[in-house]
């Protein structure tokens, strides 16, 4: 007898017990991607807020640049340039408050800048003095992160444990496009969904995971729609547009914060510049790409909005870009300087307590050092730092 | 000896062109990963296939390491051969699942009627001024599970040579890439690339009577250069390559180590449980009657890969291998 001739054995549904949890509806983004700038809607954000968004994106913007310049001298290893991005950078950061959590990727420098983060700790990374130059605690900003998607379920971990202990903590995780087709992206939202816990996730869809367009990473509508599936809301919003960003990205947090779970937002936006200074995108896309994205620029966007309304003239323009220009200035004579590094720092944080084996290894290479040092000795320069 | 024409070339040359000979000699090879098409890996590696066979032999997946190897499984068990890339070293992890809960064992598990020739190619090691999670050497991980081949050249020819015998292997191969010598140069002649040396033979770099450097990958070309600075201190180095750690040449390595009498094993990855123990530990079993001094490793500290301006204190170089010679208790031999 098989299954389907047992009566009653085999349903075609399943039994009434089963409901589905939830009406898809809600959880749906929307078709467009939401904006604020150029509509209605901008007049009801406060002039404050979209000065301060504008500030901030001229900010970045000038730290952009400058950081690409600083690869050409040498004095970075390589920089993922956010340019194009700003937007969704800033209103990352600025939507946070102070005890919630930032959880960025890579090419998320500047939203931990934007943060408060000091520039050059925010770039050692990527100077290669150390992996991560700051305390993650001290500003609440996990470490930069590399491994792609990886620091998803990080984020969901500590929102749940701050929930756990009774904290009013939101964590806002970021990821790249491309980072939504590893499994940690998929367990992250399942787990966060799940536990309902106080989380944002935010997708720039950035067009590239390096030479790799969307439409190889995906064949959802939108990236936004994945969240459905899990149980939590998708939003979908244009990222280039800082008001319609920082708008949806509030609601999520409050959302969050008011116990209502995480949510998933996918930020349209474009990369301007290559992947890395180390790579070559006129191999995988055409200039007319690019300059058709440069017609809607994040920072064109908002400046029309301020200057069409009487919010921004002239010399509020010159002022954000004096201030952009002595963050660059700063950060240029900093990065000048070498990093003073003391090699016997590769056994000092591997352990609490060293193994006896990395006490063998630091004597060995001190003793090396000794003997260097007394090479160099008698007319010969110390070789300085390492570089 | 025949001669023929020789012209420079690169290792990162010779592994696309031991791609192509394998895509155009067999229509099941397939070459998978991230970006490995338009723009023909970071590394340029693969540089040209897609034009030349097409997005469905030559394919830019998703950006999912643990889908790009468990579809792997899937199209070998169909009758493919693929090969595949990981990025880096350390964006390996995530297939590690696949690769040790599926592609080591399946041929095992299926009593032998589901081997899979899958070629996983990745780019390891430092040396490059990498950032955090580009310069790991990962080879230790491979070496522990039954089951896989790992192989890994230090020379053009050898790049050619070995990816060639990878994808012809019917079982799986992680075929290590050191990407320190992506861009070194050797004389090479593309035109008659036949040197398809079968896996697992070791080679004798540079012969020589007063002690052997056992070594692979990218601290090859260090062992050779410090065999050269050893001749003014009147010693004479025998440098022997690996190339393949599984399997192990154990006859090549052995008979080195009898003549000589003295081994010291060279890799860059952490000498603690890496794989400089299993060596010294077989030359023992296998030469102990002849050595006249431990069998030393000179490795890479026991640290998380350190950030770029601090890795040349990391990395075994010339020095620190000489060190290791002058301490095989020189005096003992005359
Ligand atoms: C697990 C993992 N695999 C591969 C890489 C190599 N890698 C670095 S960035 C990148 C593309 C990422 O694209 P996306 O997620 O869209 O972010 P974007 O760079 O566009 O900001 C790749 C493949 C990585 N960092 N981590």
């Amino acid at each position: 007898m098989t299954v389907m001739e047992q009566r009653g054995a085999y349903r075609p549904t399943p039994p009434p017990a089963w409901q589905p949890r939830t009406d898809p509806a809600p959880l749906l983004p929307d078709a467009l991607p939401h904006r604020v700038l150029g509509t209605e809607a901008a007049e009801r954000v406060d002039p404050e807020l979209l000065r301060r968004l504008y500030a901030q994106l001229v900010r970045g913007r000038r730290y952009n640049a400058q950081a690409t310049a600083l690869t050409k001298q040498g004095r970075l290893a390589v920089y993922p340039s956010s340019t194009g991005q700003e937007a969704c950078e800033v209103a990352a950061a600025l939507v946070l408050e102070e005890r919630d959590w930032l959880f960025p990727s890579y090419r998320d420098t500047l939203a931990a800048v934007a943060r408060g983060l000091d520039p050059v700790q925010a770039l050692t990374l990527l100077r290669g003095d150390w992996h991560t130059g700051y305390d993650p605690h001290e500003h609440r900003i996990a470490p930069l992160c590399t491994p792609l998607a990886t620091q998803l379920p990080h984020a969901v971990g500590l929102a749940h444990a701050a929930r756990l202990k009774g904290d009013d903590v939101v964590a806002l995780a970021l990821v790249g496009d491309g980072g939504t087709s590893e499994g940690d992206f998929h367990e992250a939202l399942n787990f966060a969904a799940v536990w309902q816990a106080p989380v944002v996730f935010l997708v720039q869809n950035n067009g590239f995971a390096i030479s790799v367009p969307l439409a190889k990473q995906t064949a959802a509508p939108s990236l936004a729609h994945k969240a459905v599936g899990y149980g939590m809301p998708g939003r979908l919003v244009d990222g280039n547009d800082a008001a319609a960003v920082h708008e949806v990205l509030s609601a999520a947090v409050a959302h969050a914060r008011a116990g209502g779970g995480p949510t998933l937002v996918e930020a349209v936006t474009y990369r301007m510049e290559a992947h890395t200074n180390a790579d070559d995108d006129k191999r995988y896309r055409g200039d007319s790409e690019v300059e058709a994205w440069r017609a809607h620029d994040p920072i064109a966007l908002l400046e029309h909005e301020l200057t069409e309304r009487g919010l921004l003239d002239e010399a509020g323009m010159r002022a954000a870009r004096e201030d952009a220009e002595a963050m660059a200035a700063d950060l240029r004579e900093r990065m000048n300087q070498d990093p003073a590094l003391d090699p016997m720092d590769l056994f000092a944080h591997v352990y609490a307590q060293p193994t006896t084996q990395l006490l063998e290894q630091e004597a060995q290479l001190r003793a090396e050092l000794d003997a260097e040092a007394r090479h160099h000795e008698g007319g010969h320069e110390s070789e300085g730092t390492a570089r | 000896m025949t001669t023929v024409a020789v012209k420079p070339a690169t290792m990162a040359q010779a592994l696309g062109r031991a791609l192509r000979d394998a895509m155009a000699d067999d229509p099941t090879v397939h070459v998978m990963g991230e970006d490995v098409g338009t723009l023909g890996g970071v590394f340029r590696v693969t540089d040209g296939l897609a034009k030349e066979f097409g997005e469905d032999r030559v394919t830019d997946t998703p950006l999912a390491e643990a889908g790009i190897l468990g579809t792997a499984v899937g199209m070998a068990m169909y009758g493919l051969r693929p090969v595949v890339e990981m990025q880096f070293d350390a964006f390996a992890y995530p297939a590690f699942e696949q690769l040790i809960s599926h592609v080591a064992r399946m041929r095992n598990r299926t009593r032998g009627a589901m081997p899979l020739p899958i070629t996983v190619r990745v780019p390891y090691g430092g040396g490059i001024g990498g950032v955090e999670h580009h310069s790991d050497s990962s080879e230790a991980y491979y070496i522990a599970t039954p089951g896989l081949h790992v192989v890994t050249p230090a020379t053009v020819a050898d790049a050619y040579g070995l990816l060639r015998a990878a994808i012809a292997s019917d079982d799986p191969v992680v075929f290590l890439e050191p990407k320190r010598l992506y861009w070194s140069k050797d004389t090479w002649n593309p035109d008659e690339p036949q040197a398809v040396d079968p896996i697992g033979r070791a080679v004798v770099r540079r012969h020589g009577r007063s002690a052997t450097l056992i070594t692979y990958g990218p601290s090859v070309p260090v062992c050779m250069e410090a065999a050269e600075a050893a001749r003014a201190e009147g010693w004479d180095l025998e440098v022997v390559d690996l190339r393949s750690l599984v399997p192990f040449d154990d006859e090549t390595v052995s008979a080195s180590v009898r003549r000589t009498g003295r081994a010291v094993v060279v890799h860059e990855s952490g000498g603690f449980g890496g794989p400089g123990g299993e060596i010294a530990a077989r030359v023992t079993e296998r030469c102990f009657h002849y050595l006249e001094a431990p069998v030393l490793r000179v490795a890479g500290f026991d640290i998380p890969y350190p950030p770029p301006m601090l890795e040349r204190h990391h990395l075994p170089g010339v020095d620190r291998i000489l060190d290791a010679v002058a301490r095989l208790q020189w005096e003992a031999q005359s």
